[in-house]
């Protein structure tokens, strides 16, 4: 057991010096450099030769690297070129709140997804289950930008059942004070999520639904009910498991579109406002972050599946 | 939406698994096209994107409007008004010749992104694969790297640092659409190469570069289609969610997403027109495209199965 740990997280801290390189080199990408990026393009050179030995940029890239990575170590994520906060502080506001957001949805969208896989599961080809399979492939391909408008005009304009904008608040907590607003975007955030949970909860369980084991306990009297719930259920969500730290990177595009759309104070806000902005150290900051917590959501996922099921530590 | 490879495999059995009927002197190929004709789903995917690229592609030859100049004496007329059957926008613009506009660029950008995609990867996965040892695991690494970093916010980066036109986008999302397809072609290299008759070429001294697209690519080829196919609906979202946000190809140039923006500013006027055949096309066309990956991916498994 301690031996799979140690071995996925080296690979993950391997994939994070991957993830913060691919985000360095991007970050010289930028057309005359950083310096031009924060003084101008009418800037003049004396200045752009100030900027760039300031702040190391006169150096050799690899050294600017291993700079850049013990600024991270520190927390020092730089600072907004528009406001000149601190980046780290500026993602410390937003944070939690996009947490409230993704968490809600994901948590919407496990108690939804999964017992919706299992019933179309056990109802396979059915009516029901075609009909289900329809709705999640539409949900599927429907994007949130689009959802989120079609939900606005039906709920906040035509029965004005759901205010338009999401909450306002300047905490988490302000956030939850005003449920209402929340509801939209957590069910718009959910629904492609709910469609993949119950695709892949479908396809997990009839896949153990045709295994001996599952064919065993019916023979020995288990009522098909006891079957899907005591013996399938287990093994059928391992797989699951492992994709849930994949799904971060899909939440959080999830969430830049929906609090674009309901203007929530979120890190996906902050984001879209920075790109509109060309605040190109905010962005980094906030794409790094994200990254960071699909590489350890996905570690959390690993660990958490061999723990649910023994045999993958030895594969 | 980085979670490509996962929703590569999102749509698997939809539908029960298609028996194609006794078939027993068929060649694999004609018996795949009969698995692909026999799918209804994906006939109905081939059909819809036929008709969207008709749509956008002959509809303007027929159907003549101004895409370019302004014309705001002519401005949020309701469907039907003046000569002008789905209305026109804030600008002035009809809304049917501007949904043709639009679909070019979607598609354009769509299947080019694909495409590059479908190259890079399948030539990076193949070496990976090929190569083996240290070399794959280095280069798989830098796989799981990208594929960490949401693919949303590099093309948003991304699109903040280029100028925004079909080419740049189209190169923008292939380069980083690549990793999903070059995982895929690594495992089938990595099976490949254990043949025996690739073993045997190699043994005799083929070059690497031989066994590379003589063996693996070619043998690759399902794969590499299917996922491709995928691809051309997550670009095609990526294009639309991008001029969503503002951040795509500035106007004169229509598109989709674009429209659908303007659409959320007169959500309150109740001018429907605005968003809802934009966002009808959008949904069908990736719809379309899933659909097809789908039924290609079931078509080519009845030819592996039967050989």
């Amino acid at each position: 057991m301690i031996a799979y740990v140690v071995r996925r997280v080296f690979h993950g801290v391997i994939v994070l010096v991957v993830v913060t390189a691919v985000i360095f080199v991007i970050l010289h990408l930028l057309p005359g450099g950083e310096a031009r990026a924060v003084l101008g393009a009418k800037a003049n050179p004396a200045a752009i030769a100030q900027f760039n030995r300031v702040n190391n940029l006169n150096r050799p890239l690899p050294v600017q690297y291993v700079l850049w990575i013990g600024q991270l170590l520190h927390g020092n994520l730089g600072r907004s070129y528009k406001t000149n906060a601190t980046v780290m502080s500026l993602i410390a506001q937003r944070l939690p709140k996009t947490l409230v957001l993704t968490a809600l949805a994901l948590v919407l969208a496990v108690l939804v997804g999964i017992p919706l896989g299992m019933l179309q599961a056990a109802r396979r080809n059915r009516a029901f289950d075609q009909a289900m399979s329809v709705a999640s492939l539409a949900m599927y391909a429907a994007p949130i930008f689009l959802t989120g408008i079609v939900a606005i005009s039906l709920f906040a304009v035509h029965w004005r059942i759901f205010p338009a904008e999401a909450p306002q608040g300047t905490s988490a907590l302000g956030i939850l004070e005003d449920p209402r607003a929340l509801i939209l975007p957590v069910v718009l955030l959910s629904l492609g999520t709910i469609a993949m949970f119950s695709r892949y909860m479908r396809s997990s369980t009839i896949e153990n639904l045709v295994e001996d084991y599952a064919r065993t306990a019916r023979a020995k009297g288990a009522s098909p009910k006891r079957v899907l719930l005591r013996h399938v259920m287990r093994n059928a969500l391992g797989p699951i498991a492992t994709q849930l730290g994949l799904f971060l990177p899909f939440l959080f595009a999830g969430t830049v579109i929906t609090e674009s759309v309901f203007n929530y104070p979120g890190m996906g806000l902050l984001f879209w406002n920075a790109a509109l902005a060309r605040d190109y150290p905010t962005e980094m900051g906030v794409a790094l972050v994200v990254s960071f917590a699909t590489v350890v959501g996905s570690l959390v996922a690993d660990v958490g599946y061999s723990l649910l099921d023994p045999r993958i530590r030895f594969t | 939406m980085n979670a490509n490879a996962e929703l590569v495999d999102l749509t698997v059995d939809l539908r029960p698994i298609q028996r194609v009927d006794d078939d027993g002197d068929l060649s694999p190929h004609r018996r795949m096209l009969l698995a692909f004709a026999q799918n209804k789903l994906a006939v109905a995917g081939v059909a819809l994107l036929l008709a969207i690229v008709l749509f956008s592609f002959v509809g303007p030859l027929v159907y003549h409007t101004d895409q370019v100049r302004t014309n705001f004496a002519q401005a949020d007329l309701a469907p039907g008004a003046d000569g002008h059957p789905l209305g026109t926008d804030a600008s002035g613009y009809d809304v049917l010749g501007r949904l043709m506009a639009g679909g070019q660029t979607s598609l354009i950008v769509g299947f080019a992104a694909a495409a590059i995609a479908a190259v890079v990867g399948s030539i990076f996965g193949a070496i990976a694969g090929l190569a083996g040892k240290v070399v794959d695991s280095v280069l798989m690494r830098f796989v799981d790297g990208c594929m960490s970093i949401p693919q949303l916010l590099v093309v948003i980066i991304l699109a903040t640092i280029i100028i925004p036109s079909r080419l740049s986008l189209a190169i923008v999302i292939g380069a980083i659409s690549w990793f999903p397809t070059a995982r895929l072609v690594r495992g089938e290299a990595l099976r490949i190469v254990r043949l025996d008759y690739v073993e045997a070429s190699r043994a005799s001294g083929s070059p690497s570069r031989w066994v590379l697209f003589r063996h693996i690519l070619p043998n690759s080829v399902g794969v590499i289609v299917v996922s491709a196919t995928f691809q051309v609906a997550t670009a095609i979202l990526l294009v639309a969610s991008l001029s969503f946000l503002g951040l795509g190809i500035p106007p004169p140039a229509a598109s989709w997403g674009g429209m659908l923006a303007t659409g959320l500013q007169y959500i309150y006027d109740g001018y429907w027109w605005m968003i809802y055949p934009a966002g009808a096309l959008i949904v069908l066309t990736i719809m379309g495209c899933n659909f097809v990956a789908d039924g290609l991916r079931d078509a080519f498994e009845t030819r592996l199965q039967r050989r």
